[in-house]
């Protein structure tokens, strides 16, 4: 009895599970299976069979200065927009959470930009942010030649950074105002009992009671902006100028679809998913340490 | 210690109006208990007291200070909260010192004031702990700190007991009532609890539906309750209240049965309510001539006394006997003394007085 009852569950439950299984399967392990078969062999340009090569793509891929410089440029991408998009996200849900008039249509409108195809939101930039016809056309007015994201690295660099904060803070926007809304009401009450002000309740209690969803929200933006920032920089600055803004993504994709070398870009997906992990791996080793859980 | 003047206060959320009006006086050292059933308003009371609720109309005076417009901080109130509303990532020592923290005391001074008051509570070993690793009446006991520790001028307490099991709550409360005998500092303590209010209160105010019913001791409030709800609300078991009509000056009649009460003056065929607390029923052998007859229906043994329930005239009732009398189930005829017996208007429930002349209702 007991066991005809588990095996006819384990039926269902395999039935309940196979399609995500499969949507795993077929868009994660299978890509990522494929691509850590191209990594260790050489892909021919125009078909035929592979050769296997052992680590020669990744000693190709870490031999390249170029490579280097796309891996700095990621990690200070990183770093900066989620400094940016937090920072800005945290301070605009603890504003928000005070129930100032229209708060709802703030929240509305702050999580649509994460609805906004990065793409478009490259393409809105490049106006924004056009030397000569965009708002910060004023400043070049005043100081000729102080803004030009085509010519000036760091320009370009700092356009693609807010571009992905922006899209990313309605995001963390949302988790933080509803984690907010979740904290104890009198817990805060009490500290207004104590004597504390809107800042020091914000600084003493609200950010230390949020460090859980503070830390979701580290790795999502951290992730985010290694692979998801492609279709910005497509559009914006192609990686330029003078690779400026040449992230690791953009790099896989030039390497492997511009310059058709499969196996260079496959060894570098690798290394990127490798950073990634041991990225994720690091901040729940140490960061986590400093959450509280309630 | 300061005394709290409440006048006229109302509170309303949009366009329904909670609290309708209430002006009360709570002498400097006083301890008051706010007594009515959820959504009373006694918790928005106490909140628009704190400074965590405006005050929609009236005003609130703490030591002869109007403080409606004055921030919690800087009323000189504490308060403990019913579900302690301690703060999660901080020790309890970091959790009772908070307050000196944020009024920028020296450390030294903060850490001797928190091993101070953590033994005045008893918190001695525990003050490295974090609430999560506290009992629930060990978390009470932080909050009970953290109002201390301030030397406040009013005490707030809201159903501070209403989340500790049976024995801790009593416990607590005896703790609560000591606190102040020693500090004297000035407490308003909410509950809907009536054994709380009972024991705690010097003064208490029952409150119903935004409005107050009755303001007094624990003693006016049980022995001479201002209206049918004051009646039924305190006491435990509460009182028995019976409609009935009046039969003649001292004659009320319910259920074909009659019973003498006290001259009211009352005018034939008004329509009263008559109530007796369930001690002051005592079941006799022989029932006087249509007097009331109880019908029981249950027994309920509680050690100390036996409490006898049944109907009366239509309505429940409770008839309270010392333990080891043998009265079951069936028929009880009642004695019941007219100086216990109390009268309130049908309609609108309030007290009747001795002798007070009542028109014939329609």
């Amino acid at each position: 009895m007991q066991k005809r009852a588990t095996f006819r569950n384990l039926w269902l439950a395999s039935a309940f599970i196979a399609p995500q299984l499969l949507l795993v399967f077929v868009f994660f392990y299978w890509p990522t299976a494929q691509a850590a078969y191209w990594a260790v062999t050489l892909e021919p340009a125009f078909g035929g069979g592979n050769q296997f090569v052992g680590l020669e793509n990744f000693r190709a891929v870490f031999a390249d200065a170029n490579y280097w410089a796309s891996v700095g440029a990621s990690l200070l991408f990183a770093v900066g927009c989620t400094a940016v998009a937090v920072g800005a996200a945290l301070v605009l849900a603890l504003f928000a959470d005070r129930g100032l008039r229209g708060h709802r249509l703030y929240r509305f409108t702050f999580f649509l930009p994460y609805a906004v195809p990065a793409a478009a939101v490259g393409l809105t930039f490049r106006f924004i942010f056009s030397p000569d016809a965009g708002l910060l056309a004023g400043i070049n007015h005043v100081v000729p030649g102080l803004w030009n994201p085509a010519l000036d690295g760091n320009d370009a660099f700092v356009l693609v950074l807010l571009g992905q904060s922006w899209k990313m803070i309605g995001y963390n926007f949302v988790f933080l105002l509803a984690a907010l809304q979740n904290l104890p009401r009198t817990t805060i009450e009490a500290a207004a009992m104590d004597g504390a002000g809107v800042l020091r309740r914000m600084w003493d209690l609200q950010v230390p009671l949020l460090t859980p969803t503070l830390f979701f929200l580290l790795m999502v933006n951290i992730t985010d902006s290694f692979v998801d920032s492609f279709a910005l920089i497509d559009v914006t600055t192609h990686g330029g100028p003078a690779r400026a803004t040449m992230l690791m993504v953009y790099k896989i994709y030039l390497d492997g679809f511009e310059s058709k070398d499969y196996s260079l870009a496959a060894a570098q997906s690798m290394v990127l998913m490798a950073l990634i992990i041991g990225l994720t791996v690091i901040q729940f080793r140490v960061v986590e340490r400093r959450v509280h859980y309630r | 210690m300061s005394d709290i003047a409440i006048r006229g206060v109302r509170k309303s959320y949009g366009r329904i109006e909670t609290v309708h009006g209430l002006d009360l006086a709570f002498g400097a050292g006083e301890f008051v208990v706010i007594l009515g059933p959820s959504g009373c308003g006694k918790s928005t009371l106490l909140r628009m007291i704190a400074g965590l609720e405006s005050i929609t109309a009236g005003e609130i005076a703490i030591g002869g200070r109007v403080v409606n417009r004055l921030e919690p901080r800087e009323r000189g109130c504490a308060m403990v909260f019913q579900n302690y509303a301690l703060y999660p990532h901080m020790t309890v020592a970091e959790n009772i010192g908070y307050a000196l923290k944020v009024a920028g005391v020296p450390k030294a001074e903060r850490l001797r004031r928190i091993a101070e008051v953590g033994r005045s509570i008893g918190l001695d070993g525990l003050l490295d702990r974090r609430p999560a690793q506290l009992s629930g009446g060990q978390r009470q006991r932080v909050a009970m700190g953290r109002a201390i520790i301030r030397e406040p001028k009013v005490f707030l307490f809201d159903e501070p007991l209403s989340n500790l099991d049976a024995t801790l709550r009593v416990q607590m409360r005896i703790e609560i009532r000591r606190l102040h005998d020693r500090q004297g500092v000035t407490s308003v303590f909410v509950t809907h609890d009536q054994t709380e209010a009972m024991t705690l209160a010097d003064r208490l105010v029952v409150l119903n539906a935004g409005r107050v019913e009755q303001v007094g001791t624990p003693e006016e409030v049980y022995h001479r309750p201002a209206s049918r709800f004051v009646a039924g609300f305190v006491g435990s078991p509460p009182m028995n209240v019976v409609d009935a009509t009046a039969a003649g000056p001292d004659t009320v009649t319910f259920g074909g049965l009659q019973l003498t009460v006290p001259p009211h003056g009352l005018e034939r065929g008004a329509r009263l309510a008559v109530g007796f607390r369930p001690e002051d029923a005592v079941p006799t052998a022989q029932a006087a001539p249509d007097g009331p007859v109880a019908a029981i229906d249950l027994v309920e043994d509680l050690g100390a006394l036996r409490l006898l329930r049944g109907r009366l005239g239509g309505a429940d009732v409770v008839v309270q006997t010392a333990a080891g009398t043998r009265h079951g189930r069936g028929p009880l005829p009642l004695q019941i003394a007219p100086s216990a017996i109390h009268l309130f208007d049908a309609e609108t429930g309030l007290r009747l007085a001795p002798r007070a002349v009542r028109a014939a209702a329609a």
